[in-house]
């Protein structure tokens, strides 16, 4: 029974990475290494205004002072940030003309199921697909204006919405905030920018593609969206890079803001190269996110489904300083062969009545590690605070580890925090009752770990939930422990 | 800044070993001396812990030792009746007694007692020299000297403490009671040391208390080694009523053996800075650790609980519940840390702290951790901040109990969860009574006892 559970767990573990394919494609590339030249240089690429590049060169010339952060649970090989390439751009053969994209390039996205044809796509939603460090394609943008709903490409949103980028732009994560978060600030190339302005209810959902495709570079996106008073919008973030032995470095950094009444949803499945069954390649996947519910009874909620990188640190957070405002956090990491995640949230309450809840799944096999680290904060003047959060890890296999580091810091005597966790496996008598019923014990391990992650994945857009599982499956498929 | 303001409290303390090494080897003795010089450059190396201490994150060290304290290396002639200590005791049991005055043992007579089951207790450093190799075998075996630089600190200083060994088989039917005592004319650092030994099969229960007796300032850092052989048990109740200018730094290291089994509660009940450190290691199968701590703070008190239990080996349990109630601008830490280390499996692992804010400038800090590396576990933590239930206090003044009462009633209820864990019953009910005072603001100080500690 036990040389079975092990040989299944074998099979599924050994799952192979999809979308490991490269796509030969002319690409606009700056030499490696990094400095005050590159940051001009990568400015001057994207044709930015003054302004921009004094905020590059400020968020560089800070970073220079900071260090890199060793707190995590996490063995981080040393990063040569002189031996990144910061800047590679697919040459799109006529910029002018949208519709002119490289065919290799919309073949590589339709593999990776995501057609930037406007008529093939799934009605309700919009996609912008970033490639490298620029944005390759985004869709229905003209019948998004419709609704005076701006969605396009953070170098367009410079370009064209200069206003709203000083305004906004690291207004929640300013450029000092941390070291990743810094050098995104210094050197971010493309990414995505939204904003829903008053009242409006975007029709469809919005979603980000984010791929690698060079070798030897480094993607820093940056991603911003804005949710005016009473509107919602729900956003989707999806991303997948070449199999290579080497490390890749992603450092991205997002921002929401939402005002009164609105509400965002920012869903992720992050599916980056996890590197090899020895630990050999994947992405160092280092991301900042952070939201603000900055007007009343506004609403943030993240979800996450991580599978990818070798190396995950991240912790999207909100700032509930809104009265009423309300934060929520549903995760589910999954980690195998050598990956390690180290990923949480960080509840921040500073308005009254705000209320936040934490969901966190956590699945770690293989010699993987996996930790959940999460900061729920009360302030003084935050009454009525309410926080719930549920952590619980499960353990396919005895070489693994899975981790709890809550924090709970509360300052205020009528905040009610609670916070619980567990750890387990697969409990033998589970298993044995699906196979009584004619299961086979692999199908019984998918049955009850997508049970186990159902409350999260419930979150999830109807098209993503089935993404999440199908990649849920391919994780960890048969892993018995 | 702070870092050079650590910097030279470090270097004054070496400064303060090295200028007064003569008198702390003359007075002591070689098993005690043995460890000082390797303690002392591991001081050197660590320091004191600091802010950037994950470990010590809600707690600030190195202002404690800037105060003006008095220190000294031989036991000093302090006169007192001694009967009026006696009468500080838990009623009815008849506890054997041990008096520790400012760290040094206090002999009624001798400074080793033998009881006829071969249970000996006394002074530490007398048992080094009677029993040099039951103290050099196990002293200093499982403290961390090497991570912790306030157990580098005080190994270097040590001087005396309580030593208590328990005979293979013997089976302690009544409670053993260690009362520290703290009291002097000057404001005073205090370090000593505690061993316990417990043989194969045998079986203790302790009781710590720790008053202080007059009001100047006192900073104690205090070791406390425990070793619990094959199938022994122990029970330590440790409570902690020093008044509001003391400061305790208590570090417990528990090294249990297999099928060994250890209870400790730590009652905190008064004190100006407490800072408990907890170190279980479940050194084989079968071993058993419960750690139950209640805390009742208030004015500027501040408290903070860090446990570590290491699941070293298969098949043990450990069990966890730390409860407190934190009135007007006291604050609180806990972190407990479990670590199921690889191939520790059907390890069963739980861990609760609770906490009651009373006031909006009472504060709290929570930090369970869980970190596991092995996979047939059960391991759960649980944390809650919060207040008391209004639709039960409702439920009480509905039945005409007024709202002052209620929400006594509903402290006291939740304090009880800790103190119901004591097994020694009329030292329960002895704590139920004390927390109980503590609760309605009397102080509460052993109320038999004429001696004002507190």
């Amino acid at each position: 029974m036990a040389n079975d559970q092990d040989q299944i767990l074998n099979d599924v573990t050994s799952g192979d990475y999809k979308y490991g394919f490269v796509t030969d494609v002319e690409t606009d590339i700056i030499p490696k290494g990094l400095s005050e030249d590159v940051v001009r240089l990568i400015s001057a690429k994207k044709g930015e205004p003054e302004w921009m590049l004094e905020f590059r060169l400020k968020a560089y010339r800070h970073w220079l002072t900071m260090e890199m952060p060793h707190w995590a649970h996490l063995e981080v090989p040393e990063i040569d940030y002189q031996d990144i390439i910061y800047f590679a751009a697919p040459r799109i053969k006529n910029p002018n003309s949208s519709e002119e994209i490289d065919p290799e390039l919309r073949e590589t996205f339709e593999k990776l199921g995501i057609p930037l044809n406007e008529q093939k796509l799934l009605s309700g939603f919009a996609v912008d697909a970033v490639m490298d460090s620029s944005s390759v394609k985004t869709t229905f943008s003209e019948t998004l204006s419709e609704h005076g709903i701006i969605f396009c490409s953070m170098s367009e949103a410079i370009r064209n919405h200069p206003d709203l980028i000083k305004k906004y732009l690291a207004s929640v994560v300013p450029y000092t905030d941390n070291f990743f978060a810094t050098l995104n600030s210094a050197v971010f190339s493309d990414g995505s920018f939204c904003y829903i302005p008053k009242g409006v209810r975007c029709p469809m959902e919005l979603s980000t593609y984010f791929r690698i495709n060079a070798a030897n570079t480094g993607q820093f996106e940056r991603t911003l969206i804005i949710a005016e008073a009473d509107s919602y919008v729900s956003y989707l973030e999806g991303c997948t890079a070449p199999v290579r032995d080497e490390n890749q470095l992603h450092a991205a950094v997002v921002e929401i803001v939402a005002l009164d009444n609105a509400e965002v949803k920012y869903s992720t499945v992050q599916n980056w190269y996890p590197g090899d069954k020895n630990g050999k390649g994947g992405i160092y996947n280092f991301v900042t996110k952070r939201g603000i519910c900055r007007g009343k009874n506004s609403k943030i909620s993240w979800t996450q489904v991580e599978t990818g990188s070798a190396i995950t640190w991240k912790y999207p957070s909100c700032i509930l300083l809104g009265d009423n405002s309300y934060g929520e956090f549903n995760s589910v990491a999954v980690t195998n062969n050598h990956q390690q995640a180290d990923t949480g949230t960080k509840m921040i309450h500073i308005g009254k009545n705000t209320r936040s809840h934490i969901i966190s799944k956590g699945i770690s096999a293989g010699v993987s590690n996996n930790s959940y680290r999460g900061l729920v904060k009360v302030l003084k003047g935050a009454e009525n605070a309410r926080n719930f959060s549920q952590c619980d890890s499960l353990l396919l296999g005895d070489k693994c580890g899975a981790h709890t580091f809550p924090y709970i810091e509360v300052d205020n005597p009528t905040a009610i925090v609670e916070h619980e966790a567990t750890t387990s496996k697969i409990g033998e008598d589970q298993i044995f009752y699906c196979n009584q019923r004619g299961l086979s014990t692999e199908d019984a391990v998918g049955l009850i770990i997508n049970g186990y992650a159902k409350e999260v994945l419930n979150k999830l857009p109807m098209e993503f939930a089935v993404e999440a599982q199908k990649l849920l499956q391919i994780s960890l498929e048969g892993s018995v422990g | 800044m702070s870092k050079t303001t650590n910097i030279s409290i470090k270097e004054e303390l070496v400064d303060l070993y090295l200028s007064n090494l003569d008198l702390i080897t003359d007075n002591s003795t070689p098993t005690l001396n043995r460890g000082r010089q390797s303690a002392i450059e591991n001081f050197n190396l660590l320091g004191l812990p600091d802010a950037k201490n994950e470990r010590y994150k809600y707690s600030k060290i190195e202002p404690l030792f800037t105060q003006d304290l008095e220190k000294y290396f031989a036991p000093k002639d302090i006169t007192f009746k001694i009967d009026d200590i006696f009468r500080c005791d838990i009623p009815e049991i008849g506890t054997d007694l041990a008096l520790v005055l400012n760290g040094f043992y206090l002999p009624k007579g001798d400074k080793l007692t033998k009881l006829d089951n071969g249970l000996i207790y006394g002074s530490l450093a007398e048992a080094s020299i009677k029993y040099p190799e039951i103290v050099s075998k196990h002293y200093n075996s499982i403290a961390d000297n090497v991570g912790e630089g306030l157990v580098a600190l005080n190994t270097a200083f040590v001087q005396d403490g309580v030593f208590i060994y328990v005979p293979k088989g013997v089976e302690m039917n009544r409670p053993l009671q260690i009362i520290n005592l703290l009291m002097s004319d000057e404001n005073l650092l205090v370090q000593y040391r505690n061993l316990i030994i417990l043989e194969e099969s045998s079986s203790a229960s302790v009781v710590v208390c720790d008053h202080s007796l007059s009001s100047q300032k006192f900073l104690s850092n205090v070791v406390t080694e425990i070793v619990a052989k094959p199938n022994s048990k122990l029970e330590l109740v440790k409570m902690q009523n020093e008044h509001n200018d003391s400061t305790q730094l208590s570090h417990v290291y528990i090294h249990q053996q297999k099928d060994s089994k250890v209870t400790t509660n730590t009652i905190s009940l008064h004190g100006g800075f407490i800072r408990n450190n907890l170190n279980v290691l479940l050194d084989d199968a079968g071993c058993e650790n419960s750690s139950y701590g209640l805390y009742l703070m208030d004015r500027n008190q501040h408290i903070d609980n860090y446990s570590f239990i290491d699941h070293a080996k298969p098949h043990c349990t450990s069990n966890e519940l730390f409860k407190g109630i934190l009135d007007e601008q006291a604050t609180g830490a806990f972190n407990g840390r479990i670590l199921v280390r690889r191939d520790a499996q059907q390890t069963q692992a739980f861990q609760a702290n609770n906490n009651l804010l009373l006031t909006a400038d009472a504060k709290m800090n929570t930090k369970p951790q869980l970190e596991i590396y092995a996979d047939d576990v059960k391991c759960s933590h649980g944390a809650t901040v919060g207040q008391l239930d209004l639709e039960a206090k409702f439920y009480m003044q509905t039945r005409g109990i007024g709202e002052k009462e209620a929400m006594l009633l509903l402290m006291i209820g939740f304090a009880h969860d800790v103190v119901k864990k004591i097994t020694i019953e009329p030292l329960r009910e002895r704590i139920d009574e004390l927390v109980n005072k503590r609760l309605r603001g009397e102080l509460s100080r052993c109320h038999n006892c004429p001696m004002h500690c507190c």
